[in-house]
């Protein structure tokens, strides 16, 4: 039987410092990090001002883990509600905290934006006069550099790896006619030549292999990282690193709601053989085809649509959902799957207001209409980048939000998230302790958090389990624990 | 699978008596799309970054994953 889909997404920002030759992307983006983490603190004693009962030591945002020589002091902290953010190579990156469903990720997703945002207007107060940041929410440079946005999943340990193989990798090929975020041009080994405008995916072009290890260079299709961060004997985080960062919150929850279904039906060995042939060159295809007509050709020697494939993936999960998981949740889930693949059919363009990748790609071509622009003009690639600006008044996707795309969250929603941690996940334990006992934490990670309370030994509280550590189990203890040894003390006994 | 599919294209495309009507209706869609999207265009163009060349020049991403 099919495990619950614990959820998250770490998304890599793009962040350039404009006007700025000797700018250093790795300090930067640390001192963007920092920043937002000492407004938090400033922001909680504010509020410490008007509750005099809270404790009066302040907010510390704390190390993720022991520091190491390869840390180099870089940004790293756990937020209150229980994501991540940190410097990731040369990239400011932001993990969402764990999510039980796809709705919920949508929300945490959004969040990451906000800080992100909040970051640079707190960082605009220290910058000298002329300097600025700006931050992208995309995947590409446009001139062969990727980052990525990786979707993580909670897969049973016992599910064989060679069905994640078999039945995921024709599905990802496929969901990219939902889940592009699009971008002009082509780039990596196959661009020459290849004549392509526009296309549906940032990432698609940037992968080479099918299986492997590697996430900076020869991407595999499916990814092979095994670090659980949960029991490592009861589950697998199966880590896709193939997906587009999307500023669309139907793309977002099409792409991690479909998926979970996938994952759940592969589990149960639902699934049949859908595999294709070539499957890189499939994958390019795909993305390289804004029709999204193109077929590419199964194992057994089929010629299939991505449409058509994910036609296949979405019949099966009808069967499975109803037989086996008919929550509100996956309902919703295949409702919109659904209709965008009978929209996609019909036409692609008649849903600008769902996917990014038509929405932007609607834009460019009104553009390229108005002013008479070839594919390579400057001022497209401007478009391009600018839909992924994280500021409200100056990304584009945000300019055509306005009453143009559609949602799945709402603004409240997404600003609770900034410091609320989902509440039916371990990720409520920790963003409260971090919330409630900001001095006592000498370390956290996904999936323990360490307490100095004072006494000789530092305390270890695992959390190995990502569906324990919920507002149901620990709203309680929390509640009546006013300090951080009393907390351990009842935890222990 | 793919049978069904077709069919259920086919229907979606039939009713063919409505082809006048439906015709008018959507040339007045596309009027209005075009002054949306003029609209929009207008708008972008007041908060597009400057200088489109060099700022797509100097956006260099290294060491991503």
């Amino acid at each position: 039987m099919a495990i619950p889909k614990v959820m998250g997404i770490e998304t890599e920002y793009g962040i350039s410092a404009p006007g700025l030759t000797d700018f250093n992307p790795v300090l930067s983006s640390s001192l963007l990090i920092n920043t937002y983490a000492g407004s938090l603190r400033r922001i909680r004693w504010d509020y410490e001002q008007e509750s005099p009962l809270r404790d009066a030591r302040g907010f510390e945002p704390v190390q993720a883990r022991e520091t190491t020589e390869e840390d180099l002091g870089l940004a790293n902290v756990i937020l209150p509600n229980g994501a991540r953010y940190y410097v990731d190579h040369a990239h400011p990156e932001y993990s969402t905290p764990e999510c039980a469903g796809p709705r919920d990720l949508v929300v945490h997703d959004k969040a990451g934006e906000r800080i992100l945002e909040r970051s640079l207007e707190e960082i605009q107060r220290i910058l000298p006069p002329g300097q600025r940041l700006a931050i992208y929410k995309n995947n590409t440079d446009g001139k062969g550099n990727s980052y990525g946005c990786h979707e993580n999943y909670l897969v049973d340990r016992a599910t064989p790896f060679a069905r994640i193989v078999r039945d995921l990798t024709p599905f990802f090929v496929s969901r990219q006619v939902f889940t592009g975020a699009g971008k002009i041009g082509a780039e990596g080994p196959r661009a020459q030549g290849s004549g392509v405008g526009y296309q549906l995916s940032q990432r698609a072009d940037f992968f080479e292999a099918e299986v492997g290890l590697e996430t900076t260079l020869k991407r595999p299709i499916i990814n092979t990282r095994d670090e659980p961060h949960a029991d490592p004997e009861k589950y697998r985080r199966l880590h896709c690193i193939i997906g587009d960062a999307n500023m669309s919150e139907v793309a977002t929850f099409l792409k991690v709601g479909t998926t979970a279904i996938v994952l759940k039906m592969i589990e149960d060995d639902f699934l049949p053989d859908l595999s294709l042939d070539q499957p890189v060159a499939a994958l390019h295809d795909v993305s390289w085809d804004v029709t999204c007509r193109a077929q590419v050709r199964g194992a057994n020697g089929r010629r299939i649509s991505a449409i058509q494939l994910q036609w296949e993936y979405l019949d099966h999960a009808k069967k499975y959902v109803e037989a086996h998981d008919p929550t509100a949740a996956n309902l919703e889930v295949l409702q919109r799957w659904e209709a965008v693949l009978t929209a996609l059919e019909e036409d692609p363009l008649s849903l600008h207001r769902e996917l990014d990748w038509v929405a932007k790609y609607r834009l460019l071509e009104a553009y390229r209409a108005r002013d008479g622009l070839g594919w390579g003009d400057p001022k497209l690639r401007l478009i391009d980048l600018q839909y992924h600006d994280v500021r409200r008044d100056r990304g584009l996707y945000y300019k055509l939000a306005h009453g143009q795309m559609e949602r799945v969250a709402s603004d409240d929603e997404i600003e609770a998230a900034v410091m609320e941690p989902p509440e039916d996940t371990r990720a409520y334990f920790r963003g409260r302790c971090i919330d409630r006992y900001p001095g006592a934490i000498a370390a956290a990670s996904w999936d323990s958090m360490i307490f100095d309370t004072g006494r000789d030994v530092l305390q270890r509280v695992p959390m190995r389990e990502p569906l324990r550590g919920t507002r149901q189990h620990v709203q309680t203890l929390l509640e009546e624990a006013e300090d951080a040894a009393t907390l351990v003390d009842r935890l222990q006994g | 699978m793919p049978q069904e599919q077709e069919q259920k294209r086919t229907q979606k495309k039939g009713g063919g008596g409505e082809a006048d009507a439906g015709q008018v209706e959507t040339t007045a869609k596309g009027e209005k799309l075009k002054d949306e999207m003029d609209e929009i265009m207008d708008e972008i163009d007041s908060v597009l970054e400057e200088n489109a060349e060099e700022f797509i020049k100097s956006y260099v991403q290294k060491g991503g994953q």
